[in-house]
């Protein structure tokens, strides 16, 4: 008893009523294995030749080391970020000055200048006739961008007190902010109507301790007219050979618009990708084509870019940038042969343009969009471009 | 203080002992706190890397992840497998530690990799590797906490355990974003710093945790049954408690919608924001590490069992507000504190429940059964639920779940009489009782 009343006092010891209800028992001495097993004190049976104060300096030890390897990789690392803030050499000129996006003021392309130095990751402007010219860098940091009838749209990152944030910003065309939303993954597509009414954007949502590794996209639909946010494609009522799609695992993503009504999107579900052709004023989207991802619409509104998912290609390297003609339902492949990752935009009717990963971040290449010609660089370090005026 | 591991010995020299590191409040044993601390050296470890794996795969990378998950359902019948043969080898000889470190240490193992691979596949095999550790370490580690607490006080050291492992899972992303903030972009310093901190993880539980545990010192198994074979593994079915209390996991598991749908709902019914979306996780977890010790406690006193149902009433509840038409800003910190609690009152519990209804010789394989039995039937309720949401819509898909899971609770009470206080601490102590 009195043994037992040592377990009451060390163990349950906070609540009268407990030690109660755990009465002694003569079990809780007959464990098996216990003193009689022989082997009191197991911390000193087992490592012989170390003590607590031994394994306390092995400990130490090893302390020291780890966090010196862990010590070295963050200070590397943090050297190697405050590297990119100074401009490569062979890198493009970059120098502050005013980018418009307004239709008019002669053809030019706007993007994301990822080139290192003080403005990388600014949105940046050259000529249409000079790409890979000197660049004339905003001040504003998007990671992605598009614009379209003087409206931008910036995703960028926001600092905060532990980690990034990230925001879609409505930009006018004086590169204005004239609305801010809160998002809710890593911005990835970007669109806007050629009006410049629509706007739409894509992130990707997961990755928490919960999820695991099931990633999932939100695609939402601004008006900046009327100010109306759709928060989610998924609150619209999509239709795959006349039936309802309700999946739990539907994802949408890469927003192109025909005008401010009508878009094409990707929708997912099921294992399987579908260009979908949406309708903002009933939303409402039938799919009109399978095997789609990423679609970019011609500005004749007749052809989609996109992304394909071709047989035999390495499971790292999926995608080839195809072309699909809206009203014969035909589709080809580019020239491109290299497997591709972006949501591809038309510099004018006949011509791709396109990110593939450089050394510098990413570069812009074009390819003729009927299957002809053959890939080239348009300019390097460069992300997210949209022709203007 | 590492004295105090040896609580199979008499209680009298337990006592003393293992108040060394919190005096006077905590009868935990050594070996629990030092599991307690391996666990949370391990979590901050992994989830490190889970809190900046999207954003490296899609920024660092330029990688889109999508149908990243489409492998989770193949990997998730494995991970059952692989849990099952790391409990049937933990016990194989009482090498419990020796299986435990082999887990952690190949989780370790991975950080390294993930510097090395640079696509989608390969990362995925990285993380199936990682899993895979996870999935070895888990039951010979449950089995060395029972191993080495007192019957009585099984529910308590779980919670400890339960609760400085949520820590690291709470701290792991802080310590990655901050490694961010030094280094922008600097995935690989993550990745490095996180397979520094697993590897810290191992260290402790190679110095710190004992490699053999008091009650399998003693005098052989008396009968068959109790050697661990693998025969005796699948035998432990026929032991009528067990039987039970796993049939009722797997009851409940198959009414317990996953936790992403949970999250989904929440957004989806009670209008949180995009922007607190990635958020909803913690709100679970704190709730989770603050009442994984009082639950466990409770459970002691009260009997498991009842604690391990009553978080089912928790997580009805949690659906029954998912439902409700009320409109009120507090409505999910409700949900995510019904949520967390459902956890603290059924994760470890159930474990300190089932401990005691297998003979020492067997816990890690028994425990390995009802673990994986139980994620078994979670995973399928996933698909199930996925299923009803795409034929009737999420609103009727968890109205199904609640009603599913309020006849799980009382088909489980019925089965409780036929093996009836299976996880009372009274009869914990009677298990082991008849296991000597």
């Amino acid at each position: 008893m009195a043994e037992a009343g040592e377990v009451r006092e060390s163990g349950v010891r906070e609540s009268g009523r407990a030690a109660e209800e755990v009465a002694p028992r003569p079990e809780v001495g007959a464990e098996p294995g216990g003193a009689q097993g022989g082997e009191p004190g197991l911390g000193r049976g087992r490592e012989p030749g170390l003590g607590t104060r031994g394994r306390l300096l092995v400990l130490l030890a090893c302390v020291l080391v780890l966090a010196c390897v862990a010590g070295v990789a963050v200070w590397r690392a943090g050297a190697r970020a405050h590297e990119k803030d100074q401009a490569q050499a062979g890198g493009p000129a970059v120098r502050a000055g005013t980018v418009s996006l307004a239709a008019d003021g002669g053809r030019r392309i706007v993007f994301r200048s990822m080139a290192w130095g003080p403005h990388r990751d600014e949105l940046t402007t050259v000529p249409a006739g000079a790409p890979d010219g000197p660049r004339t860098a905003s001040g504003v940091k998007c990671l992605r961008f598009y614009a379209a009838g003087g409206t931008g749209i910036c995703l960028q990152a926001v600092r905060g007190p532990v980690n990034d944030t990230y925001r879609a910003v409505v930009l006018d065309s004086g590169l204005r902010v004239t609305r801010t939303i809160g998002l809710a993954g890593i911005p990835t597509r970007a669109r806007v109507s050629p009006s410049g009414r629509m706007v739409a954007w894509t992130v990707f949502v997961g990755g928490d301790s919960y999820a695991g590794t099931n990633f999932s996209t939100r695609t939402s639909i601004l008006d900046t007219r009327t100010g109306t946010l759709v928060p989610t494609l998924e609150d619209y009522t999509v239709t795959r050979d006349g039936s309802r799609v309700r999946a739990a695992d539907v994802n949408f993503w890469g927003v192109t618009f025909a005008d401010d009504q009508h878009f094409y999107a990707t929708l997912a579900t099921g294992g399987h990708t579908y260009l979908i052709h949406g309708d903002t004023a009933t939303r409402t989207a039938v799919t009109v084509h399978t095997n789609v991802e990423c679609p970019s619409l011609s500005p004749d509104g007749t052809r989609v870019a996109y992304k394909k998912r071709v047989p035999g290609a390495s499971s790292d390297a999926p995608w080839r940038l195809y072309v699909l003609d809206l009203a014969t339902g035909r589709e080809h492949a580019t020239a491109e042969h290299r497997d591709i990752d972006d949501q591809a935009v038309w510099s004018d009717d006949h011509t791709l343009v396109y990110a593939m990963p450089g050394d510098y971040g990413s570069d812009l290449y074009t390819v003729p969009a009927d299957g002809t010609g053959a890939p080239r660089l348009l300019t390097r370090s460069a992300l997210a471009p949209a022709w203007l005026g | 203080m590492y004295v105090s591991e040896s609580r199979g010995s008499t209680p009298a020299v337990t006592a003393p002992a293992a108040r060394g590191l919190f005096p006077g409040r905590s009868a935990v044993s050594a070996t629990v706190l030092a599991l307690g601390a391996v666990s949370l050296i391990t979590d901050i470890s992994s989830e490190m890397v889970t809190a900046v794996l999207p954003l490296y795969l899609v920024t660092g990378l330029g990688l889109s992840p999508l149908g990243f998950g489409l492998l989770d359902g193949v990997y998730n019948g494995f991970s059952a497998l692989v849990r099952l043969v790391g409990g049937h080898l933990a016990d194989r000889g009482g090498r419990h530690k020796p299986v435990a470190a082999l887990g952690y240490g190949l989780s370790a193992l991975c950080k390294p990799l993930l510097l090395a691979v640079h696509t989608l596949p390969l990362i995925g095999a990285v993380l199936a590797l990682d899993r895979t550790g996870k999935g070895l370490r888990t039951a010979p580690r449950d089995a060395l906490i029972s191993l080495s607490s007192p019957p009585e006080t099984r529910g308590r050291a779980f919670g400890v355990h339960r609760a400085m492992d949520t820590t690291g899972a709470l701290l792991g992303p802080l310590a990655a974003f901050l490694i961010l903030r030094q280094a922008a972009e600097g995935y690989d310093a993550v990745f490095t710093v996180s397979f520094c901190v697993a590897a810290l993880g191992v260290v402790v539980l190679l110095l710190f945790v004992p490699s053999r545990s008091p009650e399998l010192t003693g005098p052989a198994p008396a009968t068959a049954a109790e050697r661990p074979s693998l025969r005796a593994a699948v035998g432990l079915l026929g032991r009528r408690e067990l039987r039970g209390l796993s049939l009722c996991a797997v009851v409940l598991g198959l009414a317990t919608v996953s936790d992403s749908f949970v999250y989904l709902m929440l957004q989806r019914r009670l209008g949180v924001s995009d922007r607190w979306f990635a958020l909803l996780p913690l709100g679970t977890a704190a709730a989770f590490l603050l009442l994984a010790v009082p639950l466990g406690r409770w459970a002691d006193r009260v009997g498991r069992w009842r604690v391990f149902v009553g978080g089912h009433f928790a997580l009805l509840a949690a659906y029954g507000l998912l439902l409700s038409h009320v409109h009120n800003g507090a409505l999910p910190y409700a949900v995510l504190a019904l949520h967390g609690s459902f956890y603290a009152a059924t994760d470890g519990v159930l474990m300190a429940a089932a401990a005691g209804s297998v003979p020492a010789a067997l816990r890690s394989s028994g425990l390995a059964l009802v673990q994986t039995g139980q994620a078994a039937a979670r995973f399928v309720c996933s698909i199930a639920f996925g299923a009803a949401w795409t034929a009737w819509g999420d609103r009727s898909a968890l109205s199904g779940a609640a009603v599913a899971l309020a006849l799980s609770v009382v088909l489980s009470l019925r089965l409780r009489r036929d093996a009836r206080d299976a996880g009372s601490p009274r009869d914990a102590g009677s298990g082991e009782d008849a296991d000597g």
